[in-house]
């Protein structure tokens, strides 16, 4: 693989770099290394630095581009009606990148595309190679510069480190910059969604069927984007989730906390947290071939109807999913309430469990309503069990018997598989992806700062 | 608030049978006694529900764990059947050239239909042939050719040869597929339950372990198919994870902890951080999509752009944990570096990043552990594609082991449901060697100061 190479090339570059860098330094130091102003590891690394990083931004720079620059190149010289049509479009584009791949002998297309299709593997070759030129011309210039500019007087360790903290800034800087991709990619494709759909209908409407015809002339639905019926089935299926969650997380950080021996801490308090590390499809899994299956027999029995992708089904194992994250919380929360509170109640002869009851679940109930709406927060955005146990159909019902979607199910269902980026269709996920990132971002921000709150009080 | 009110009577009591305060507080009253009783009482109960707490979550674990493992287990074993071939030289080799590119295009899957037919000579008609073909995997015959690639000396000869056996019949040998059913609610007739009853009263079926499960690619066949190259992606995608999120991570965590001044922009980093711990992995897949496939025209479907995506979402772990490790070291050891003359930058890389490096590793771990497990957001960038070669790089389609998983759930043979459950066996395994290694790291560099 070429770019493996090349960064090995660069490797290569930076530690030949380096030695020369050193070797500068320790002769122009005649063997007594007070002589220069750093120690010559700092000389090998200003050049290593100045050759690799220039480079390295290049590659960056150069494989965020090349994509898109040859692909406008390659559209250009394609025939007005291959362009006007996105859809066709995106057809050529395929074929073409399947030519220049080396297949695509079966594709049946016309002469332009084939040409353009060796054209592209022509861009490409191209392409690489001035890549490689370019890249090993860079950081050789880079080396041949910095190597230049050494001297005994020369603040080399001055200069690496302030170069090292500028590499710290930007990587702190990524975590800004991927909340602000995550905006913004959602943003873009969502306002294209409503230019076709307007958001009062989407933030409205009752009725969710996203299949729109393909064709023109094909007879179907127009396509129904009303947002409520999948919030309604999120909600449901997080409603049932919390209703296991919170008493069972909530009751086992109690007794975790005030009443277990350490030996029996040490054992059940792991293990509880296993049931945090278990990876959600295997959540999925169970809950869709164990759980689902189980409740549709015995619901049989007793006469009820239980759909076998019942909300039910998928609300309790998500319960069961975020009974440690609930019970780690709160048992944090608790454990935060200051001891002259609880000796306080003791002192007045109050036995443990009204101590629990009376004095410290109050103190702690702001930072407990917090911890529930973080835990709220993680069951709406969950996907995996709900695509694997909860259904497709957006049906508006409260009955936890039925089958519901979720919004997520939905952005998963719509974005599988092959997709055109001018549909409604398609681009309603990322409507759904922006709602859905808006509402755990508000949830988030709010029980933080009830947290936060709450801890000021007693610190 | 009844026992708040039976504390509050407790009081009122004591007050009227003690009257002023000189007198004291006669306990043993029956009025007293009664009231304690019933706080104690409340007190048991209220141990009891907390104790049944955790035993609800416990049993849902081990329910989990029990479901998994008696579905699963027998995906290791696989049914083979015993049938004695001809290797026909007019078949495999009419003019006896001995070449291997000849034996390789020869027509084994034939040789193992004489054997069939050879076997049940009772067996006419188009379906019935079908069906009885289908006793033997389809991948039997890739067996054979290597077996007579090896070995020429075979042609010509008459062996009895192990064959790995298709997925129904490899069902009702594991019992998955009962015979006592009605007939048209099984897959398979009771001809061909008849026929396995004669195979095993011959002694020719017999339950093997399945090393392809281990070693082979995906497969539309159940018995064919493998976890291999779901793991080899699940590595890809890792490698890059890892190599992104780790440098970046560490980088910043230092920075936020040990250089950064108190301004804005270290408060944006810090709420940014603390938010995109939160933000749902769907999100993630969204952004990934978009950015890496739409805007950037990575390929879709590698594990470069499974890794970047993750690398996102592991890196408030990353930094969170990193932030703590490098905070846990005491101010002493910096006041010491610099009062010896070093610069700040030394401080950090010669004393604290090394005094932090078990707390970081194990942060990471546990980083990686999370995304070893995520489905959801390589779903979003097209690692769902069926496919059956072993990836050879981070460029080449792949598909990762929770993906696997998810595939396989969707699938409707019945052989696939063991298959699913073996392969969370699996990633549970890689899950709990991850997590007990970073345990092991923390408990043995573990440090008070």
């Amino acid at each position: 693989m070429s770019l493996t190479y090349l960064l090995l090339a660069v490797a290569l570059l930076c530690a030949v770099s380096f030695y020369f860098g050193r070797q500068r330094a320790v002769a122009l130091s005649n063997g007594r290394y007070s002589n220069l102003h750093s120690l010559p590891a700092h000389y090998g690394m200003y050049t290593a630095l100045w050759c690799g990083l220039p480079a390295l931004g290049l590659l960056l720079v150069w494989m965020m581009f090349e994509g898109t620059i040859i692909q406008t190149m390659i559209v250009a010289d394609l025939p007005e009606e291959v362009t006007s049509n996105s859809g066709l479009l995106s057809l050529a584009l395929n074929s073409i990148s399947q030519i220049a791949a080396g297949g695509g002998e079966h594709l049946t297309v016309s002469p332009e595309i084939v040409e353009a299709g060796h054209r592209l593997a022509n861009l490409n070759t191209i392409a690489n190679a001035a890549l490689i030129v370019v890249m090993v011309s860079v950081a050789l210039v880079g080396l041949a510069l910095s190597y230049r500019r050494i001297s005994s007087e020369m603040r080399a360790r001055n200069n690496v480190e302030r170069l090292f903290r500028y590499i710290m800034i930007v990587c702190s800087a990524i975590a800004i910059l991927s909340t602000v991709g995550i905006v913004f990619s959602l943003l873009f494709e969502a306002l294209h969604f409503f230019g076709k759909v307007s958001p009062l209908d989407f933030l409205f409407g009752l009725e969710w069927s996203p299949q729109t015809a393909i064709r023109a002339d094909q007879v179907a639905s127009d396509g129904a984007f009303g947002a409520i019926p999948l919030f309604v089935g999120t909600l449901l299926i997080t409603l049932i989730a919390m209703f296991v969650a919170v008493p069972v997380g909530l009751f086992s950080a109690i007794y975790m906390g005030e009443y277990a021996s350490p030996k029996f801490r040490a054992v059940a308090k792991p293990a509880l947290e296993i049931l945090a590390g278990v990876p959600t499809v295997v959540y999925g899994f169970f809950a869709a071939l164990t759980v689902a299956p189980f409740l549709r027999d015995n619901g049989a029995v007793l006469g009820l109807d239980v759909s076998s992708e019942s909300a039910l089904a998928a609300g309790l194992v998500m319960g069961v999913m975020i009974i440690p994250f609930v019970s780690s919380l709160s048992d944090d929360v608790m454990s935060q309430v200051p001891k002259s509170l609880r000796d306080g109640s003791y002192g007045l002869g109050a036995t443990k469990s009204e101590t629990i009851r009376h004095v410290i679940f109050p103190a702690a109930l702001p930072g407990i309503v917090g911890a529930v709406l973080l835990a709220v927060s993680r069951a709406i955005g969950e996907t995996m069990i709900v695509v694997m146990a909860a259904g497709l159909a957006a049906n508006m019902t409260v009955n936890p018997l039925q089958a519901v979607t979720t919004v997520t199910v939905q952005i998963v269902t719509l974005l599988v598989g092959d997709q055109e980026f001018d549909s409604a269709k398609t681009l309603s996920a990322f409507a759904l992806g922006l709602l859905l990132f808006l509402i755990t971002l508000g949830l988030n921000v709010f029980a933080l700062k009830v947290v936060q709150k709450y801890r000021e009080k007693y610190d | 608030m009844t026992d708040m009110a039976s504390l509050m009577e407790d009081r009122a009591a004591a007050k009227v049978i003690s009257g002023n305060l000189h007198t004291p507080v006669d306990w043993d009253s029956p009025k007293l006694a009664r009231n304690i009783k019933k706080r104690y009482a409340a007190e048991r109960r209220f141990k009891i529900y907390g104790l049944s707490a955790i035993a609800i979550a416990l049993l849902a674990l081990v329910v989990l764990g029990y479901s998994i493992i008696s579905k699963g287990y027998s995906a290791f074993f696989q049914t083979y059947v015993q049938m004695e071939i001809f290797f026909d030289p007019a078949k495999i080799d009419p003019d006896g050239t001995g070449d291997p590119a000849i034996i390789g295009r020869a027509n084994f899957d034939g040789l193992i239909r004489d054997a069939l037919s050879k076997q049940f000579p009772e067996v006419s008609g188009r379906s019935e042939r079908r069906d009885l073909y289908d006793i033997v995997s389809g991948g039997a015959s890739y067996d054979l050719r290597e077996r007579v690639l090896e070995n020429p000396s075979l042609i010509g000869q008459t062996r009895k040869v192990w064959l790995i056996s298709g997925d129904d019949f490899d069902m009702l040998n594991k019992g998955y597929i009962s015979a006592n059913t009605d007939e048209g609610d099984r897959r398979l007739n009771d001809q061909e339950v008849g026929w396995y009853n004669t195979l095993v009263s011959q002694g020719s079926v017999e339950k093997q372990f399945h090393t392809r499960f281990f070693t082979n690619g995906d497969s539309r066949e159940p018995e064919l198919a493998g976890i291999w190259g779901a793991a080899v992606g699940s590595f890809y995608t890792l490698v890059v994870t890892l190599i992104l999120s780790f440098p970046i991570g560490v980088l910043a965590a230092i920075y936020l902890e040990e250089f950064a001044p108190r301004n804005r922009f270290t408060t944006i980093v810090e709420v940014n951080i603390n938010n995109l711990a939160a933000v749902p992995s769907i999100v993630f897949g969204l952004l990934g999509l978009e950015v890496y496939l739409n805007v950037m025209h990575l390929p879709r479907s590698a594990p470069v752009v499974g890794g970047l995506t993750l690398a996102l979402m592991t890196l408030p772990t990353i930094i969170i944990a990193s932030r703590a490790a490098i905070k846990a070291v005491p101010p002493s050891i910096r006041q010491a570096a610099l009062g010896l003359g070093a610069s700040p930058v030394q401080t950090v890389t010669h004393h604290v990043l090394p005094l932090a490096m078990p707390g970081i590793l194990t942060g990471t771990i546990i980083g990686m552990a999370q995304a070893l497990g995520e489905t959801a957001p390589l779903l979003m960038i097209g690692m769902v594609a069926f496919i059956v070669d072993i990836p050879g790089g981070a460029l080449d389609p792949a598909t990762v082991l929770p993906v696997q998983i998810y595939l396989w759930a969707d699938s409707p043979e019945r052989a696939f449901v063991e298959k699913t459950s073996a392969a969370i066996m699996v990633l549970l395994g890689f899950l709990i060697l991850m997590n007990g290694l970073a345990v092991y790291l923390r408990k043995k560099f573990e440090r008070k100061w």
